[in-house]
């Protein structure tokens, strides 16, 4: 086994306590934005994708890096617009709250 | 040790920035003060870890050919536009089946990401790059086709019901088996058909899982498919090894996971058990008829709630079915002004997506902190005079308290039934999801109101101006 996959396994293990952790901390109210700003996150795919799309040769590798761009930036750029729409809503009004 | 480049260094610790930023950007979203701001850190880092990657590719000279460039900077309009579109046209009450789509989008850019590393390597993969390129592949590709079936199935392209599969669960479990046979074949020969062989299966075992799952079970499957588009992230990570999808997507996965257990824990039911059995009761609705009811009009909904002191809003889907948030507002507006205290009970499962009910509401400028989850509202509901029930039933059903045959036994339910009155806003007596009946409309004090709930609110705000 490489040493660069055990790191990565750390990293993974590491990353999923932390996240763990904080997003137990997120009230309900808050769910739906959550869920579709870590839909966004998950569209970190994105570099992987890049990285497909310049390495790869061939027409099935430049189809298939294409295709991972476009669904990745959907996410991405989808993800965070609607997250951030969606939070501009969420508002204190001032003094009805008891 | 191999002395890094300055380069090197750099694309390491910008990767470990992109990281850090999510973490930050998720921790703003632990209150609603700082979320806003939390999502736009967690798109700083999606910008820094893009710019990283081409930086990465440039210092290295991969990004070759001039089709290389335009792959890639078309892929980035294309897909940036498509979401752009997409998230700024969508409706609020059409939230859920949106995030579907984005979650399918997701699941599907890193089994394409894993598909494209098989199509252009020369060498055999080691066992453990195997392994992680086989799960991505797999559980990309049943988020990519589950999410489009979740998306159908929101947005009424396929009914909401259940729909059967010949064979039932064990058809799923079969699909599922050879998937993973063919994925371990593929991984021990080298063969790579093996991959698209299961790649072929998990694409087909996406559509027949979700398929069976119906409308109100959706919270749950909507939440563990995006804790799917995070894995499937982090196992292309291992794939082409790179930290930042590992960071992210592992972060992903565990905000997914923990949802999809809050949602099984409010609806008392295994994840398996939802995922793989049918549900729901054999109340037929001749037998849920039969029974009297008090009916209230918009006259009497009305008294009851401008004389009241204390009013709970209890909010299901039928509320976002009516699209009757606004009307919600404006009643509530009506009553605060009349010094009614006025709040507002959301059951965690309450709606299509975790967290549903609380995004219409805050589209109708109510405030946050009236919004009440499980905990706060239920210890409230004795001191409450009228409970008002908009488009929701298996959520306050009390034979979930006091039946042991009932389906939904044991499930953590608002107790409304404590109220000193409640009116229920439904458009007929209908059982609801789990097709069982509801105690609670035949109780002394309930009081039916049947209509569509936006409609309904409409009717009960000018009577109120009236009184």
């Amino acid at each position: 086994m490489s040493q660069e996959f055990i790191q990565g396994v750390v990293v993974f293990v590491l990353a999923s306590f932390v996240g763990f952790e904080i997003i137990r901390r997120v009230p309900p109210t808050l769910h739906t934005p959550l869920m579709s700003g870590a839909n966004a996150i998950s569209g970190i795919t994105i570099v992987g994708a890049i990285i497909a799309a310049a390495t790869g040769s061939g027409i099935a590798a430049g189809v298939l890096g294409f295709l991972a761009v476009v669904f990745a930036m959907i996410n991405v750029i989808g993800g965070f617009l609607v997250t951030d729409r969606m939070l501009e809503m969420f508002k204190k009004v001032p003094g009805k709250s008891r | 040790m191999i002395e890094l480049s300055f380069t090197e260094v750099v694309i390491a610790l910008g990767y470990l920035a992109a990281g850090v930023l999510f973490i930050v950007g998720l921790k703003g979203l632990t209150s609603p003060k700082t979320a806003r701001r939390g999502n736009r850190i967690a798109s700083i880092g999606m910008l820094v870890a893009i710019i990283i990657v081409i930086f990465d590719l440039v210092s290295h000279d991969q990004i070759s050919s001039n089709t290389a460039w335009a792959i890639i900077g078309g892929g980035v309009l294309v897909g940036g536009a498509i979401g752009g579109y997409l998230a700024l046209r969508v409706k609020m009450t059409d939230m859920p089946q949106l995030v579907a789509a984005f979650n399918g989008f997701g699941g599907g850019a890193s089994a394409l990401v894993a598909a494209e590393v098989i199509v252009s390597i020369e060498a055999a993969f080691s066992v453990e790059i195997g392994v992680t390129t086989a799960l991505s592949l797999i559980i990309g590709s049943i988020t990519l086709t589950g999410s489009f079936i979740a998306y159908a199935k929101l947005q009424g392209l396929i009914g909401g019901k259940p729909v059967a599969i010949p064979g039932g669960p064990a058809t799923n479990a079969i699909i599922a088996a050879a998937t993973v046979a063919a994925s371990v074949f593929a991984i021990a020969t080298g063969n790579t058909t093996g991959y698209w062989i299961a790649t072929g299966l998990a694409l087909v075992l996406g559509i027949t899982a979700v398929l069976p799952i119906g409308g109100a079970d959706m919270p749950v499957v909507i939440s563990l498919l995006n804790s799917f588009s995070g894995l499937a992230a982090a196992m292309a990570g291992f794939t082409i090894g790179n930290q930042a999808l590992i960071i992210g997507g592992a972060l992903v996965g565990a905000a997914g996971l923990i949802l999809t257990l809050d949602m099984s824990v409010a609806m008392n039911r295994s994840i398996p058990n939802i995922l793989f059995s049918g549900f729901g009761g054999t109340v037929s609705d001749e037998e849920i008829g039969t029974k009297p009811v008090k009916r209230a009009t918009a006259e009497d909904a009305a008294i009851a709630l401008s004389y009241a002191e204390r009013v709970i809003v209890v909010p299901g889907y039928g509320l976002a079915v009516a699209q009757a948030q606004y009307a919600v507002r404006d009643l509530a507006n009506a009553l605060e002004e009349k010094g009614v205290e006025v709040h507002y009970a959301i059951h965690p499962v309450a709606g299509r997506m975790p967290g549903h009910m609380n995004v219409l509401l805050a589209e109708a400028d109510i405030s946050y902190d009236l919004l009440l989850d499980l905990d706060q509202s239920n210890p409230r509901f004795g001191q409450t005079d009228v409970v008002l029930v908009i488009g929701a039933n298996d959520v306050i059903n009390p034979a979930a308290k006091n039946d042991e045959n009932s389906p939904i036994y044991g499930m953590p339910i608002l107790n409304v039934d404590e109220a000193t009155t409640v009116i229920v806003v439904k458009r007929s007596l209908s059982p609801g999801f789990a097709g069982i009946d509801n105690p609670l409309f035949y109780e002394e004090g309930t009081m039916m109101y049947f209509a569509d709930a936006k409609v309904a609110l409409e009717e009960t705000l000018s009577a109120v101006n009236q009184l």
